[in-house]
């Protein structure tokens, strides 16, 4: 097995794992972890992806996971913010009983 | 210095409403708020104007490389009629809420300094999705509208607001990452991003990427099965925001369907193009049928919105020039409709201060009338009845399921706008009731409808009515340079 295979390998199982957790746990800091998890397994696709050619290594990839990374930071911290002013007004931490009346 | 070509301002649409979104950041009064606001307005009308008439006298798309790159490396921006369609729907829209807003932010206790840099900001990002040519690039952008829409859904505070905008949040950034992977499988296959020089041909993996990138855009746009975010979030907001989301924001997600489709991979079409369609028929019946249940006005009209969605999937499975026009018809006259009901909508609220149906029984006379006459003027777009932009686009796709021989598709179509009719009527027959006094027109009171509500509601129901009759010229405009397996140039 080829390093560049291997690493596909992982991105995809941690992705599964990320979806999994994303729709298993209420708990939103949960579901932001899993969000954030997903993300870093596409990041280390294309990382891997970079490096197709062993002789060469491919810029745009990391230039694409570094903005990635950015817009991963500000979403995160935005959806934080959401769930501690959720928790503050309303005690929940989930969306599971907030049915619309 | 002088005037900025055609293609230079695919660059400034983009980063006029930028600029003018941090300088709200730095000015954040009222009055700064809704000069900056004009400010972009003129300006990126301006430049749709520039590019529209290059358009029709060319012909062809007009393109923009970034930098001076040149694609595969650089960054292109790419307009054709479908970009400019979407592009002056978002004008025209952003601007009549934008007015709106004006009146009703003050009015609703809606922070000017939170409400205008997002505000700006997600009109920057709707301008950047209809002129971007780059996956990675609309990766981005979709993400800043995002990020600019789910903090405007949230705006208002309250328990249920704030249950939406988190929901919104979570399927948004779930789609988005959905989408990041099926574009890193097509770079790490292909080594380019550019949505028009990319090859695609059928095989397992680019299929995989076709499904992935489909399925987060999907669940951005709000598609049957992934919609349940929707009628709590568009709901929620306030009434400018409800309008710009459901007329512009999750059609943005569509757009790129389309886009990616008939042009990045349209070999791959075949198959995929029965399960697109058989998901927007899902979503038009069901939408529908979700809209007629629904007790209070808001959610009727975010349920439409999922169903009304639904009419665009139609393309793939029709596949033909005038199914083309009718969907991009539709596009724009349900943009313009939806928005002038959703301000509508929120201009009743702003008197009665909810949206509970059961409490709306004749309340169409008085202070509500020009309102009430922006609500049926849209109401008769969305149900698809002459003369409107609706039914243009309605009798396009007719015409187009019957010319394939489409006798299911056509049949959909006349069911669908059967049930747009009944939830719309059922709305309608409400307000309009004549069996109980209307509440609002008592001697004495003096509540009113600001101008400006009642007035930008009333502008966006007219554009949706007018599209009827500047539909031919306008099909002109939005034909251009529409897709070879529409055209049937190739042929799928």
């Amino acid at each position: 097995m080829t390093p560049p295979v291997l690493y596909a390998l992982c991105a995809a199982a941690i992705f599964g794992i990320a979806v999994y957790g994303l729709l298993s746990r209420p708990h939103l800091v949960r579901r932001l972890l899993a969000l954030n998890m997903m993300g870093v397994a596409v990041f280390l696709l294309l990382v891997a992806f970079a490096r197709r050619d062993p002789e060469v290594t491919d810029p745009v990839p990391h230039a694409m996971v570094l903005t990635g990374i950015v817009i991963a930071v500000s979403a995160t911290a935005f959806g934080l913010a959401l769930v501690r002013r959720l928790y503050r007004d309303t005690g929940r931490t989930g969306l599971s009983e907030s049915r619309d009346p | 210095m002088s005037v900025p070509g055609p293609s230079q301002w695919l660059v400034l649409i983009v980063f006029v409403p930028l600029l003018a979104a941090v300088a709200a950041v730095l000015w954040p009064g009222r009055g700064a708020g809704r000069w900056l606001t004009v400010l972009t307005g003129l300006l990126t009308g301006g430049g749709l104007l520039s590019l529209s008439a290059r358009l029709l006298d060319a012909g062809e798309p007009v393109t923009h490389a970034l930098g001076g790159w040149p694609t595969p490396l650089g960054i292109a921006l790419y307009a054709d009629g479908l970009s400019l369609a979407m592009l002056w729907l978002t004008w025209v829209v952003m601007s009549a809420a934008s007015w709106h807003a004006d009146a009703y932010n003050p009015a609703h206790g809606i922070d000017e300094a939170l409400f205008r840099p997002l505000w700006l900001a997600c009109w920057c990002a709707l301008n950047a999705v209809f002129v971007s040519g780059d996956l990675f690039n609309v990766y981005v952008v979709l993400e800043i509208s995002t990020l600019a829409a789910v903090p405007l859904v949230a705006i208002a505070g309250g328990r249920a607001a704030l249950t939406a905008a988190l929901r919104y949040l979570l399927f948004a950034l779930l789609g988005a990452l959905v989408y990041l992977l099926g574009v890193a499988l097509v770079y790490g296959r292909h080594g380019r991003l550019d949505m028009h020089g990319l090859e695609i041909t059928p095989e397992p993996a680019m299929l995989l990427a076709a499904g992935l990138v489909t399925a987060g855009l999907m669940a951005k746009a709000a598609l049957v099965p992934m919609h349940v975010w929707l009628p709590p979030a568009h709901s929620r907001a306030p009434a400018p925001v409800s309008a710009i989301l459901s007329a512009l924001v999750v059609k943005a997600a569509v757009y790129l369907l389309l886009r990616l489709w008939t042009w990045t991979w349209p070999e791959l079409i075949n198959g995929a193009a029965w399960v697109l369609g058989g998901l927007g028929a899902v979503a038009m019946i069901h939408g529908s049928v979700l809209a007629l249940l629904q007790v209070r006005l808001k959610r009727v009209v975010a349920y439409s919105t999922v169903a009304q969605l639904g009419y665009l999937l139609l393309v793939f499975p029709l596949a033909s020039l005038l199914a083309w026009q009718g969907v991009v018809m539709h596009a724009v006259s349900h943009g313009l409709a939806k928005a002038g009901f959703f301000l509508a909508a929120g201009n009743i609220m702003h008197l009665l201060g909810h949206d509970r149906l059961q409490g709306m029984r004749g309340i169409s006379g008085g202070p509500l009338a020009l309102t009430m006459f922006a609500l049926a003027l849209s109401a008769v777009s969305l149900m698809g009845l002459p003369p409107s932009g609706g039914f243009l686009a309605k009798w396009l796709l007719l015409q187009a399921a019957l010319e394939a021989g489409a006798w299911g598709w056509a049949a959909l179509l006349l069911i669908a706008g059967l049930l747009a009719a009944a939830y719309l009527f059922r709305v309608l027959a409400i307000l309009l009731a004549r069996d109980t006094p209307d509440p609002l027109a008592a001697p004495g009171s003096d509540r009113h409808v600001p101008t400006a509500m009642a007035w930008s509601a009333l502008t966006l129901a007219l554009g949706s009515a007018v599209l009827a009759f500047a539909g031919e010229p306008l099909l002109r405009l939005f034909s251009i340079g529409s897709p070879d397996i529409m055209t049937g140039s190739t042929g799928p």
